[in-house]
């Protein structure tokens, strides 16, 4: 940067031109390589891990996306199918039915189904979930817990920095390979510790 | 009562971290009825070859953009070039992923060992610093979204005087240190979470991005394209690459006339006028070298202010600020509202550990405070020695650093052979 050179022949400013032009070369080069050596052919992608989560219901409010591209989801292998579903009602339900009063759900995106006495199945509506994670906080407080959140990839606009992992109070969230993007829940009793392939 | 509220606090943290243990209470059921489990399902990401595409389209605007500019000398090419970036990187791509927030990827590869870099983010780093290197920012001028957006919008570019500029040009200075400086300690990616157009692109943002990306087009028809010449942080290392670019855009294919369109036509002053040397030669060494000593100075004022700074700074750290208010105030630990005190304490961490972990993500702040403020040392002491410097010029030149090579000089150059 120096500019000492000025008066004198062009070929010296050519000869500091061109040792400039080298050394930032060379940096680039340098900090490239340094930079390559952490380097994957895969992207990345966000999620959250389910038994980080503490459901504080920021996914719902900080996505860049409205509503929210993290919704619940139903890990049915983990599910007790419950006639008294600590995420589908509310703690002080007058009954165990699908009146609006009851539900926990605050747009009513758990679609309760009756499969055999005494057991009911849980399905989510992703269209009206908005990530708020109160079914999640139930189901995990009194339940299995197999109903968590996840990023939904079909949503999710994978910024460089995910805007939720920024306020994350547990620091659930993590960059993830796109090969492998999802962190469902597994089967306990089976003996799957933690997500499944899939 | 307060010891009550503990062990109570205490139980409900238990229960609550109970699935931590990762235990089924309620075993599944054998259904008799040929139940049917549905299937969780899991859409897809993007496809990884979607991603390769745009590292594809990222070389072939750079290249036809550099054509424009340096071979066909077309002002038009270039612009109807930046138009197609801006729908395909801009609203296409929805300005993720860019070459700008690439730095905080490269700096996080560099300091964490955890972090795994995508090849599409070093591609998008090294590739406008290569080009840049080379043939000036054509990348500037014709690939950035956030530079063509702005660019359409300048219709009524007023002059900066030129102390204003030097002043205001050393914010990107800043703010690219403070974008490493957060990305080194882990802490946020600065530059994406202020990115003004980003709103814009997606059609869906908080109300205070599009308040910023508003603003910033507002300013941006009197003041030519504000972000990329005061606040970009790339700009900065693409200015670095591009004073030294071997083939960096000619104003005329030939001889100047002196005519001056040229330097009226460029909205970002970005044009050298012809200067004649003033004084002697020996008392014009004698001030450079004057300037020259006060460097070291400069840069030791800077890094011990950046030093001073560090404890502000470390606050937009999320641990540091969580470990300050709990020291600060110990009542929040019982407060339930409090989301993240509530899952500091769930998460069974010791007071202590949590303090340990702050301080030392404060010493980083500490030093790198210090290389900040040298950094922004050297930087005011370099813009000092140059604006001291007169070098004889004879005709119009591009400022290498700063022209961001949109081609409106050529355009209105009357010498077209």
């Amino acid at each position: 940067m120096s500019d000492k050179q000025e008066h004198q022949k062009p070929n010296r400013r050519e000869f500091i031109q061109k040792g400039m032009r080298l050394t930032l070369g060379a940096s680039l080069a340098g900090v490239a390589g340094f930079a390559a050596l952490k380097v994957s052919a895969d992207d990345y992608v966000w999620q959250l891990d389910p038994f980080k989560c503490v459901y504080c219901g920021r996914c719902a409010d900080y996505c860049v996306v409205t509503p929210s591209a993290v919704k619940c989801v139903h890990a049915y292998d983990l599910c007790g199918y419950c006639d008294l579903c600590g995420g589908y009602l509310k703690p002080d339900a007058n009954a165990r039915s699908t009146a609006a009063e009851n539900q926990l759900c605050p747009t009513a995106a758990i679609k309760r189904k009756f499969v055999e006495d005494p057991y009911f199945e849980y399905e989510i509506d992703e269209e009206l979930c908005f990530g708020c994670a109160k079914c999640v906080e139930g189901c995990t407080s009194f339940g299995n817990g197999s109903l968590h959140l996840q990023v939904r990839h079909d949503l999710c606009v994978n910024c460089n920095e995910c805007s939720i992992a920024r306020v994350c109070p547990a620091d659930a969230f993590e960059r993830v390979p796109a090969s492998n993007p999802y962190k469902i829940k597994g089967d306990f009793s089976q003996g799957t510790a933690s997500s499944n392939p899939a | 009562m307060n010891r009550i509220s503990k062990i109570l606090f205490t139980l409900t943290a238990l229960l609550l971290s109970l699935p931590a243990w990762a235990q089924q209470r309620f075993p599944k059921p054998e259904f008799e009825t040929g139940y049917l489990q549905p299937i969780t399902l899991q859409a897809a990401p993007r496809a990884l070859f979607l991603e390769y595409l745009d590292v594809f389209m990222l070389i072939a605007t750079l290249a036809i953009a550099t054509w424009f500019v340096v071979k066909k000398r077309s002002r038009r090419g270039v612009m109807w070039t930046s138009v197609f970036a801006l729908l395909y990187f801009g609203f296409f791509r929805e300005g993720c992923i860019c070459a700008i927030g690439s730095i905080q990827n490269i700096t996080l590869a560099l300091f964490d060992p955890a972090y795994v870099l995508p090849f599409t983010a070093l591609a998008f780093f090294v590739i406008p610093l290569v080009v840049t290197l080379f043939y000036g920012r054509t990348f500037c001028a014709g690939v950035c979204p956030l530079g063509a957006i702005q660019d359409l919008v300048a219709f009524r570019p007023i002059e900066i005087p030129k102390w204003l500029q030097k002043v205001l040009g050393m914010i990107p200075y800043l703010y690219l240190a403070l974008a490493v400086l957060y990305a080194a300690t882990k802490s946020e990616f600065l530059i994406c979470r202020y990115d003004p157009f980003v709103g814009l692109f997606r059609f869906d943002a908080e109300f205070q991005m599009l308040l910023l990306g508003g603003l910033f087009l507002l300013v941006g028809i009197f003041v030519a394209r504000p972000y990329c010449r005061f606040f970009c942080p790339y700009g900065v290392l693409l200015g670095w690459m591009s004073a030294f670019s071997t083939k960096h855009m000619k104003i005329t294919p030939s001889n100047c006339i002196q005519c001056k369109l040229c330097a009226n036509s460029c909205p970002f002053g970005a044009i050298d006028e012809p200067v004649e040397e003033q004084g002697s030669r020996r008392s014009n060494v004698q001030r450079l070298m004057t300037y020259l000593i006060f460097i070291p100075l400069w840069i030791g004022i800077g890094g011990l202010a950046g030093s001073m700074l560090h404890v502000p700074l470390a606050k937009f750290n999320k641990t540091v600020y969580l470990a300050e208010q709990l020291v600060a105030h110990p009542e929040l630990k019982q407060d339930t509202e409090h989301i993240d005190a509530r899952a500091f304490m769930q998460s069974g961490k010791s007071m202590d550990q949590l303090v340990t972990e702050a301080k030392e993500i404060r010493s980083q702040f500490y030093w790198g405070g210090w290389i900040l403020g040298g950094f922004m040392g050297l930087v005011v002491g370099l813009t000092l020695l140059k604006l001291a410097s007169h070098r004889t010029r004879n005709d119009y030149e591009p400022d290498k650093t700063n022209c961001l090579s949109c081609g409106r000089c050529m355009d209105y150059c009357p010498v077209k052979k």
